[in-house]
């Protein structure tokens, strides 16, 4: 077969086609896989829940925080009433592979940035005169990682603070609720 | 062409990495690990034989004039279909290697063979050509990985070889990358001269 002429009509008519199929290919892609994504998302979530308490009481929450290195940074904390870290995970983030990624094993019971059993709200990276080590190279993401966690603690008093009774145990909290005043570093 | 001299010539003779330079971004950018390096290569690779295949098959359906944007639009669907379906099918993969594959839109090698080779080669070929141009590129992405892995962390594929802390960090950062790609294709250019 021979090849098409570069006529207006033939590239204009060309191109139409081409992207007439591939906007049909991906939509029908999409429609498929859209719905598997969204509920291993939710079941991500939820495991993510459990594995954050770590068997012992308290509240799972999800923070995001807009400015990681790479982009958003999604954690989900779990913390005791009294605002003690249990654990964490992080859910979604856009770090450098390598650098900031490891921000899912660095903060770790054991690992060199440790912060299981730190007292959620104040916590900085040592080089902003904190007490937590920040991943090797990788300042911006653990300050992002930390205001994660310590927003995390001020959702949590703010809701005991409002008496709701959408918080899962309401049991008398400890400690200022001004611990999260340090979040624009 | 005898196939088995186009599945070569992308593995050796023409290395996109060590021998065209192509696809610089994502050489530099993905190997801080061994393993990141050969995961974007084996991911690049799927993308390149499927580009490669439907680029020879409607090569002559195309208008010289407007091949470029048709194939991108070709390259950047592919991508994306790809990236969904590995998000629905396989979260693990997802996980570790979902921030790579958009990438894998702008790396050049994949619009260079659909230009040098796809463009103007039949089907069969043209699959063979993106394996070998894949297997190049991912045995090239590893080997750089690795040795920035091994210098920067002491380790190779996770495995620790030597303590971390004598590691040199910087080859696991952005200047360590150039320098070693720098080494690994002065060392390759002196075997490969008589």
């Amino acid at each position: 077969m021979k090849k098409l002429e570069s006529t207006w009509y033939n590239m204009a008519l060309v191109l139409t086609g081409i992207a007439v199929v591939a906007g049909a290919a991906l939509g029908y892609v999409n429609s498929i896989t859209s719905p598997t994504i969204e509920a291993l998302k939710v079941q991500q979530e939820k495991e993510a829940e459990q594995q954050v308490l770590n068997g012992q009481e308290g509240t799972a929450i999800k923070i995001t925080d807009p400015k990681g290195f790479g982009g958003a940074l999604t954690v989900m904390v779990g913390l005791a009433q009294d605002g003690t870290i249990l654990g964490y995970k992080v859910l979604e983030s856009s770090e450098t592979p390598g650098l900031g990624a490891k921000a899912q094993d660095w903060f770790q019971q054991g690992q060199k940035g440790d912060i299981i059993g730190k007292q959620a709200g104040n916590l900085t990276v040592s080089k902003d005169g904190g007490e937590v080590d920040a991943i090797t190279a990788s300042t911006i993401t653990s300050r992002a990682f930390l205001r994660c966690i310590n927003e995390a603690y001020k959702n949590l008093s703010e809701k005991a603070d409002g008496q709701s009774g959408a918080s899962q145990q309401a049991l008398p909290q400890r400690g200022s609720g001004e611990g999260a005043s340090n979040n624009n570093i | 062409m005898n196939n088995m001299k186009v599945l070569l010539n992308g593995i050796i003779k023409e290395n996109p990495t060590f021998v065209l330079l192509l696809g610089m971004c994502p050489t530099l950018g993905t190997t801080s690990s061994a393993m990141n390096g050969m995961s974007m290569g084996l991911a690049t690779m799927a993308v390149l034989i499927f580009s490669n295949l439907i680029i020879s098959l409607i090569k002559n359906l195309i208008p010289d004039k407007v091949r470029i944007p048709s194939f991108i639009v070709v390259i950047a669907s592919l991508v994306t279909i790809l990236q969904m379906l590995i998000k629905a099918y396989a979260p693990e993969v997802d996980a570790s290697l979902g921030l790579f594959i958009p990438l894998i839109v702008v790396n050049c090698i994949i619009l260079g063979r659909a230009e040098a080779f796809a463009a103007k080669n039949g089907v069969v070929s043209s699959i063979f050509d993106g394996i070998g141009m894949g297997i190049g590129f991912t045995i090239a992405l590893t080997l750089l990985g690795a040795v920035r892995e091994l210098l920067g962390t002491g380790k190779i594929f996770g495995a620790t070889l030597f303590p971390e802390d004598y590691g040199a960090l910087i080859f696991v950062l952005a200047p360590g990358a150039f320098i070693a790609l720098g080494y690994l294709i002065a060392i390759i250019n002196k075997i490969k001269t008589p």
